[in-house]
């Protein structure tokens, strides 16, 4: 394994430890997925079509996610650790990309509990959802955890995550909403793999420059 | 090893620092003193990299790897124990023997029985010892110092004041200059 590799690796073990610790994100994601379903489900009518519940899917799905990028960057928020790591002799992407893992991780716990509550309150879980949330992880993640790692540097964080974050997720939502329900998904799931290369490239290029003055 | 030639640094509008000149050779122990807001701090996270001057030019010889900080926050994270922060930046770190290195090291600064409990159970003077652990774990070449005996007991005291003995260059920021009387052999006063 290259040295690049181990960095990510160990920043990322961290993470998983620090939540497995503190239990202060998974748990905050799965309740609110959860309840958003639910509230969903009965604010619906019965004759709702497809569209509009897998939209409401994407939309709970999109706030679960920024729910855990709130809590991405808290440890080093909190106790100004951001410098520790910025000062070890990692390449400063290592931290972004170990984030993105953490950020994956803990979304896919969630979702692992939000399909199957979708198929029983709304409709079955075909391959092309499944496959469009994995799509989508990656995208959210990679550029989550960059605009997160901005709004740890700024003293309105709570309000400058999501302007940031919310109009970069709606090509996501695009993309989800049109795999599941188009007749030619691939086309949707090729556009979330293009989305997912792109920005992962831009975040790791940039995220030195975010983290440094 | 650090070279600065009329150093300004301002957030927005307020000047924090003013054409500071510096020059630190090797094993050269420079203490840094000022009032509260002076600066110091400041300094020092200019000399780590951490920010940029806002003019001025600074050169500082050493790769961001050996530099060892102390500053306010010790850096550490809470949730863990005080075993796997010093793992996390001795794997960071590259650090040789991270182990021996580890247990050596919370063995001198008197954190071996608490180990395994996690920093957020710690005091302060705990957490200052165990930021110690974490500030010398590499080896560092050059030691940059934000008021190092905050927090620190007697015992303590002493323990740092023979680390700092060690003829490495250093940078050290502190409010009391006397702690530091036989170790200085120059001064920056900021106003």
């Amino acid at each position: 394994m290259s040295a690049y590799a181990v960095d990510v690796a160990t920043l990322a073990r961290k993470d998983v430890l620090l939540e497995l610790r503190s239990r202060d994100t998974l748990p905050a994601m799965l309740l609110f997925v959860v309840s958003a379903l639910v509230v969903f489900h009965f604010a619906l009518p019965a004759d709702a079509s497809d569209r509009a519940e897998i939209g409401l899917f994407w939309i709970a799905l999109i706030f679960t996610a920024l729910l855990g990028l709130t809590r991405a960057f808290a440890a080093e928020r909190d106790q100004g650790l951001l410098d520790g790591l910025v000062l070890a002799p990692v390449d400063r992407s290592a931290i972004w990309a170990a984030k993105v893992i953490s950020v994956v991780v803990f979304l896919a716990l969630a979702e692992a509990v939000a399909l199957p509550a979708y198929a029983l309150f709304f409709q079955p879980v075909g391959w092309q959802l499944v496959a469009a949330v994995a799509l989508a992880d990656v995208g959210i993640a990679s550029i989550g955890a960059l605009v997160a790692a901005m709004a740890v540097a700024s003293r309105s964080r709570e309000l400058l995550l999501p302007l940031l974050f919310l109009p970069l997720a709606i090509p996501v939502v695009i993309g989800g909403v049109g795999a599941s329900v188009s007749e030619n998904p691939a086309s949707f799931l090729g556009f979330l793999g293009l989305y997912d290369a792109v920005f992962a490239i831009l975040a790791w290029a940039s995220f030195e420059y975010v983290v440094t003055e | 090893m650090i070279r600065a030639r009329a150093i300004q640094k301002r957030f927005g509008d307020k000047r924090v620092l003013q054409g500071i000149d510096l020059d630190v050779p090797e094993g050269e122990f420079l203490l840094v003193t000022g009032r509260n807001g002076a600066g110091k701090t400041t300094l020092l996270r200019l000399l780590a990299g951490l920010a940029a001057p806002t003019r001025g030019e600074l050169e500082v010889s050493v790769e961001r790897g050996q530099i060892g900080y102390l500053t306010h926050e010790p850096l550490v994270y809470r949730e863990l124990t005080a075993l796997e922060n010093l793992d996390l930046y001795g794997r960071l770190y590259r650090v040789p023997d991270r182990r021996e290195r580890t247990g050596m090291l919370l063995e001198r600064f008197g954190l071996w029985e608490s180990r395994t409990e996690r920093a957020g159970t710690y005091s302060r003077g705990m957490l200052q010892r165990l930021a110690l652990c974490r500030t010398f774990l590499h080896d560092p070449v050059l030691l940059l110092l934000d008021e190092p005996f905050a927090a620190l007991d007697d015992q303590g005291a002493d323990l740092l004041q023979d680390e700092l003995a060690g003829g490495r260059t250093v940078v050290v920021a502190a409010h009391d200059p006397a702690r530091f009387a036989t170790l200085a052999t120059a001064r920056l006063a900021l106003t």
